[in-house]
């Protein structure tokens, strides 16, 4: 389904260059469940970023259902994420000063959907991964395995076709971690979801169809 | 969507209270400073009362007077003769009045001492400044020729003599002099000053008549046009007069200059002591109170773009996650600017509201003597308007400069 072919990532501070990703290959195949892994600092965000067009590659090329997609304009990628694409970030990031269910319902904003139909799919999203008792509550308000079904929620309720989950259980105690992992691999199972999902927790990625291993820039084995 | 924004822009407001008081705060205490400025100003340059003829009257305030080597002079409030010979014949005019100075005047009653202002004028003063009669009516030229010991008296000056007892055709002793009330008016706020007293009393009844030989003396003229096209051609045969003047004793003094103004003219003349001159510096008198206007808008409105800004830069994580779910540079521009225009027309209730109680404080303070503001809704709405231009410029601008981020950069919080 995405296909990246020697996907180059440099940031540059100050007067240094930083090579994040160096000459990155990688299929994600459709209803895949994928996992990655390697220290900290190897580029696995940056990967997972690329991968949900949240940034662009300095060199290579990136293919979307076989379409090249890197020299599509910023408007065109915002579209596709909306329609495609749910994502799961390790410090939830939610917005504070909006409720549960509008928290969720943000990626249905952009989308042409009915106020109604809109609040249904986002408290029906909420349903799936256990929250309905606190649909009007306040982010701030709930504990962070919470906080992160909220993020499943909100990732899920456009019913993209792949979820970009970046160490969703990083931040969560083992049994959290474990529920999440539950909704993520049913989510997979029966909706046939593509995942990729960046991990530090081996017991969690031999759970995924596939491990990729990357060492300081490069996919390695 | 629109519904859904007013309803999120709400919300995000609920809930930000400090910052939502802020803003608040800010386009209120904008608006209520704009109006009752202008409010003041249009009170002053557009009177309501009876001086609401005033954009085709002229007046003639103050004049020079000089001796032949123009060492010596008279300046200040003219003099019956001057007044009656020269101004009251000016080929243009409609009417012409000519009336004093107000005077501070004693009157003894049983129940104490009443300090009232009054004034000494003609018939046609009530035919250029349009009072309104509760009781009566004006004096008449027959009053002036048949010299009439008779009054038109204010409203506070009937209570004061009167109470509730019936005042009209009664007798009211000022000054030692008893006049019969011939008409009661509305009090008039002394920024009408030209139409400003208590008690208004003919010409005729002054105790001597050696005013009437005076050149330079304490009376003043009111000029009104039929159409203010004419006051060109009035202030033109004003000047043409000056050096025609017939002065009783041209030895002492052969010369006198000065204009015949206009409100905002006159206003000029006074703030710049222009008296020896025909015309006074009102535009810049204008291009003064318009810099020191905008000056003092400056103040709040940099405040408001400040609050902006500093607002949106600080969701730049929120902006991350919109875009990340798909949410387009102009959906975000949409966003911040429907809240903008919100918290605006949120900010602009209270500014009226505010400016209203405002207003209403200075009136019944006696700051002003019988004052009576009309809150300007005209001068309203430019405010608003302006402050919206503000707000649309201070959102617009982070708010597209954010939406351009990439979504990771915005998620970090805005650094590139
Ligand atoms: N905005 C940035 N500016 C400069 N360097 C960056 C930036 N973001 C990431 N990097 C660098 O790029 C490299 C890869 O970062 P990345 O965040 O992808 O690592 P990671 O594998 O996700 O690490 P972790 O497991 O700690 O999250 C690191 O060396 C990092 O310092
Ligand atoms: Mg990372």
């Amino acid at each position: 389904m995405i296909q990246l072919q020697g996907i180059i990532k440099k940031y540059r501070t100050d007067r240094i260059e930083t090579l994040a990703l160096e000459d990155i290959d990688l299929h994600v195949k459709r209803g895949e469940f994928l996992s990655v892994m390697g220290p900290s600092g190897c580029g696995k965000s940056t990967l997972l970023n690329i991968l949900g067009l949240l940034d662009i590659p300095d060199g290579g090329t990136m293919t979307i259902n076989e379409k090249e997609v890197l020299a599509q304009t910023a408007n065109q990628h915002a579209r596709f994420r909306n329609q495609h694409i749910g994502f799961i970030f390790q410090s939830f990031h939610l917005v504070p000063d909006l409720t549960v269910v509008d928290n969720v319902e943000i990626p249905l904003l952009y989308r042409k959907v009915a106020n109604k139909e809109r609040r249904q799919r986002a408290l029906h999203a909420l349903e799936q991964v256990g929250l309905t008792p606190r649909t009007n509550h306040y982010p701030t308000q709930l504990s962070g395995g919470q906080q992160q079904r909220v993020a499943i929620a909100r990732a899920i309720v456009g019913e993209p076709d792949i979820i970009l989950a970046d160490e969703p259980t990083g931040n969560l105690d083992s049994q959290m971690g474990d529920e999440i992992m539950d909704i993520l691999t049913t989510l997979n199972k029966q909706k046939a979801t593509s995942i990729v999902m960046v991990t530090h927790d081996q017991l969690k990625a031999d759970q995924t169809n596939r491990i990729v291993r990357m060492f300081d820039g490069r996919v390695v084995d | 969507m629109i519904y859904h924004y007013i309803k999120t822009s709400l919300k995000v407001l609920a809930r930000r209270k400090l910052f939502t008081a802020v803003s608040l705060f800010g386009v209120g205490f904008t608006l209520i400073v704009l109006v009752v400025v202008t409010a003041m100003i249009d009170h002053l340059l557009f009177p309501t009362g009876p001086e609401r003829n005033h954009a085709r009257t002229l007046i003639v305030e103050s004049m020079v007077m000089r001796s032949p080597d123009r060492g010596s002079s008279r300046s200040g409030q003219m003099g019956y003769r001057f007044l009656s010979r020269h101004v009251k014949t000016l080929p243009s005019a409609h009417r012409v009045s000519i009336f004093s100075e107000t005077d501070s005047a004693l009157s003894f009653v049983p129940t104490g001492k009443i300090s009232s202002e009054m004034m000494h004028t003609d018939a046609e003063y009530w035919q250029i400044f349009e009072f309104d009669f509760i009781e009566g009516e004006a004096f008449s030229q027959q009053d002036m020729s048949a010299g009439n010991m008779v009054a038109v008296i204010n409203q506070t000056t009937r209570r004061n003599f009167f109470g509730d007892n019936p005042a009209l055709g009664q007798e009211i002793n000022i000054d030692g002099q008893s006049f019969r009330v011939k008409g009661i008016v509305r009090d008039v706020p002394l920024i009408e000053y030209h139409a400003y007293s208590d008690v208004w009393v003919p010409i005729t009844t002054y105790k001597s008549t050696t005013y009437r030989e005076a050149m330079m003396g304490d009376f003043r003229a009111a000029i009104l046009a039929e159409k203010s096209d004419d006051l060109a051609t009035i202030k033109a045969e004003f000047q043409a007069m000056l050096p025609l003047i017939d002065f009783p004793d041209p030895k002492q003094y052969n010369y006198m200059n000065g204009g015949a103004d206009t409100r905002i003219e006159l206003l000029a003349r006074d703030m710049f002591n222009e008296y020896d001159q025909a015309e006074s510096s009102a535009a810049k008198l204008i291009s003064i109170a318009i810099g020191l206007m905008v000056l003092f808008m400056s103040l709040p409105a940099i405040n408001l773009i400040n609050i902006n800004v500093s607002r949106i830069m600080e969701r730049s994580t929120e902006i991350g996650i919109r875009k990340a779910f798909g949410a387009s540079s102009r959906h975000l521009v949409v966003q911040f600017l429907s809240e903008n225009m919100i918290l605006t027309a949120l900010g602009g209730l209270l500014g009226y509201v505010g400016a209203a109680i405002v207003l209403r404080m200075i009136e019944s303070s006696d700051l002003i003597a019988y004052a009576d503001f009309h809150l300007n809704f005209r001068i309203f709405i430019v405010g608003l308007g302006l402050i919206f231009i503000f707000g649309l410029l201070s959102g617009v601008y982070p708010a597209w400069k954010m939406s351009r981020l990439s979504p990771v950069q915005a998620l970090r919080g805005g650094q590139a």
